[in-house]
C-alpha cells in the first residue's frame, strides 16, 4: 500500500499525525506530508486506513500498489 | 428587543440562537431541522440562514466566494467603542475576519506559534496550572467545574504565549465573555471592547520600546511585502488570539467535564483505560462542540433550494453537523473509542482553528489532571447548571462533588 497528502486539500487538522506519527509529519504550518515516498509497511496498514477514514478534509488518498 | 426574545415558534422560519430553551437543550431542535428544513430562516437581526447538516456546513465552509469572512459573528453587535473608526474596523481580526489575501499571510503568521512542536513546550505549563487549581479546592470536595477549573486554564495559558501577566487573568476572562456571550447586551459588550481595546493598545506602545519574546513583539518585527505590519494588524492578530483561544477552550472542557458527571461509567472508564484520552477528546469535541461561525453571503444565490440575497448572514453550525446522522453513528451518543470521527468542532477548510493543537493538549491535560486527583465526582444535589450558548456554548455554571 502507498498513500499520499494532497497539499491543496490539507488544511493543517493533523489527524493523520496523531493517528499516526510513523506515516506522517506536519510542518511549523501544519501542512502534513508522507514520510519517505508514503509506502507502507504491512504492520502500518490499519493506522493507514484509520488516518484515510479520519481526515476531516478528505485529503489523504490510497495508492494502488 | 421584545422581537428578539419571543418565543420561537417555527424553527425553521423564525429562529433564534439566544433562545434559553435552544442553549440548554439544542439537539431535538437540530434534529427537527436537519429533516425537515436543513436551511433554516430567519428574520430576528436581519436576514440570516441557518445550516445543520455535516455535508451543506462543509460545502459552505469550503464556497469562500460566495460565503465571506467579513461578518462571522453569529449575533450583530450594534455597539461601537468611542473613538470607533470605520476605517480602522476594517482590519477586523484578521485571518478569522478576513477573506484571501489578507486572511492567507496572516494566517501564516500565527500558525507557527501553534505548531506542534510549539505546543508541546507549553504542555507543562498547562499541567501545572491544572494542579494548582485543583489543590484549591480538593479538601473542600466541591467545586464549580466551570468557574473555579475550566474556565481558569486557557486563559492563563495564552496569556502565556502574549506576554500578560496572570494577575490580569480575571480582568481578560470578564472582557471575553462581554465580547462573545453578551454580545446582544449593548452594555456588556461596549465594555468588554472598550477594556480589552484600550489595554492591547497600551500593551503595543510598551513593547515597541521594549520588545519581548511574546506575539505582539514578534508581530512588530515582521514585514510583510517589505513593510513592517501595520499596528491595526498586529492589535488585531493578538486580539483574535485572545478572544479565540479562552472561551471555546474553556467550554470544551466545562462540557467534558459535565458529561463525566453526568455519566459515572465513562469517567470510571477513562481511569481504568488511559488509552482512550485521545479518542474520548476527539468524541468530547465532537458532541459537544463549542463554535458556531457566520459567513456573509456575497451575491444573490440559492444553497440547498433556498433563496438567498447578498447581505444575508449564514450560520454554519459545526455542533449541529457534527450529530448529523448521515454521517456519524449513533450521533447521539458519546462513544469514548469511537475509531472514525471526522467532526468539524475546529471548522474546515481555510479557516481551520489555527489554535487546534493548543486547544486539544489543553482539554487533554485538563481532563488528564482531573480524573487523576478527582476520578470519582457527580453533580451537586439540585445543582442549577446554566449553560452559555449563541457564538460559543458550554456551561457556566457546574457545581459538582467528590466526597
Ligand atoms: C476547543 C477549543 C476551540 C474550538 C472548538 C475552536 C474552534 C474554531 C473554529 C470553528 C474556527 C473556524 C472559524 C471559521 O471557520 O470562521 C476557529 C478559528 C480560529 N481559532 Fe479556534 N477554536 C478553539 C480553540 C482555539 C485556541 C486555543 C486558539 C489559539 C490560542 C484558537 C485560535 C483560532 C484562530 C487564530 C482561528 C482563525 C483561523 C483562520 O481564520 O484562519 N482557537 N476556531
Amino acid at each position: 500500500m502507498k498513500i499520499r497528502v494532497d497539499p491543496d486539500r490539507c488544511q493543517g487538522h493533523a489527524r493523520c499525525y496523531a493517528l499516526a506519527p510513523e506515516l506522517f509529519s506536519v510542518d511549523d504550518y501544519g501542512q502534513s506530508s508522507v514520510v519517505g515516498d508514503g509506502t507502507v509497511p504491512a504492520e502500518l496498514e490499519e493506522k493507514a486506513h484509520l488516518a484515510i477514514a479520519n481526515c476531516p478534509e478528505s485529503a489523504i488518498e490510497a495508492l494502488a500498489g | 428587543m421584545a422581537r428578539v426574545t419571543a418565543p420561537v415558534g417555527d424553527w425553521s422560519q423564525d429562529f433564534e440562537v439566544l433562545d434559553a430553551g435552544y442553549i440548554e437543550d439544542p439537539y431535538p431542535i437540530w434534529d427537527d431541522l436537519r429533516q425537515s428544513c436543513p436551511v433554516a430562516h430567519t428574520e430576528r437581526r436581519g436576514r440570516a440562514w441557518m445550516l445543520t447538516r455535516y455535508a451543506d456546513v462543509v460545502e459552505a465552509a469550503h464556497d469562500i466566494e460566495r460565503f465571506s469572512s467579513l461578518e462571522i459573528g453569529v449575533i450583530n453587535s450594534d455597539v461601537q467603542p468611542e473613538g470607533y473608526d470605520e476605517a480602522d474596523a476594517q482590519y477586523g481580526l484578521p485571518p478569522i475576519s478576513a477573506d484571501p489575501p489578507l486572511h492567507t499571510w496572516t494566517r501564516r503568521l500565527i500558525l507557527p506559534w501553534f505548531s506542534h512542536t510549539r505546543v508541546a513546550g507549553y504542555e507543562k505549563l498547562t499541567r501545572d496550572l491544572c494542579r494548582r487549581h485543583i489543590d484549591g479546592f480538593l479538601e473542600a470536595g466541591h467545586a464549580d467545574a466551570a468557574t473555579d477549573y475550566a474556565q481558569q486554564i486557557p486563559v492563563r495559558v495564552v496569556a502565556q504565549i502574549l506576554g500578560v501577566p496572570e494577575t490580569l487573568s480575571d480582568t481578560f476572562t470578564g472582557w471575553v465573555r462581554d465580547m462573545l456571550e453578551f454580545a446582544d447586551d449593548p452594555e456588556r459588550n461596549l465594555r468588554g471592547q472598550e477594556g480589552f481595546g484600550s489595554y492591547l493598545m497600551a500593551e503595543l506602545e510598551r513593547r515597541k520600546n521594549d520588545p519581548g519574546d511574546d506575539l505582539m513583539s514578534e508581530l512588530l518585527a515582521t514585514s510583510h511585502d517589505g513593510e513592517p505590519l501595520d499596528d491595526r494588524l498586529v492589535l488585531g492578530m493578538a486580539a483574535l488570539v485572545m478572544i479565540a483561544g479562552i472561551d471555546t477552550t474553556w467550554s470544551s472542557i466545562g462540557s467534558s467535564l459535565w458529561h463525566l458527571a453526568t455519566h459515572p461509567d465513562h469517567a470510571a472508564r477513562l481511569v481504568a483505560e488511559p488509552g482512550l484520552m485521545s479518542s474520548a477528546v476527539e468524541e468530547f469535541l465532537r458532541a459537544y462542540s463549542p463554535v458556531t461561525m457566520a459567513r456573509l453571503v456575497t451575491t444573490d444565490t440559492e444553497f440547498g433550494g433556498s433563496p438567498m440575497r447578498e447581505g444575508d448572514k449564514l450560520l454554519m453550525n459545526f455542533p449541529a453537523a457534527n450529530r448529523d446522522p448521515e454521517v456519524f453513528e449513533r450521533a447521539d451518543e458519546v462513544v469514548l473509542d469511537r475509531a472514525i470521527n471526522r467532526h468539524v468542532a475546529f471548522g474546515t477548510g481555510i479557516h481551520r482553528c489555527a489554535g487546534s493543537n493548543l486547544a486539544r493538549m489543553e482539554l487533554t491535560v485538563a481532563l488528564e489532571e482531573w480524573l487523576a486527583r478527582i476520578p470519582t465526582f457527580r453533580l451537586a444535589e439540585g445543582a442549577e447548571v446554566t449553560w452559555a450558548g449563541g457564538q460559543v456554548r458550554g456551561p457556566r455554571v457546574l457545581p459538582v462533588v467528590f466526597p
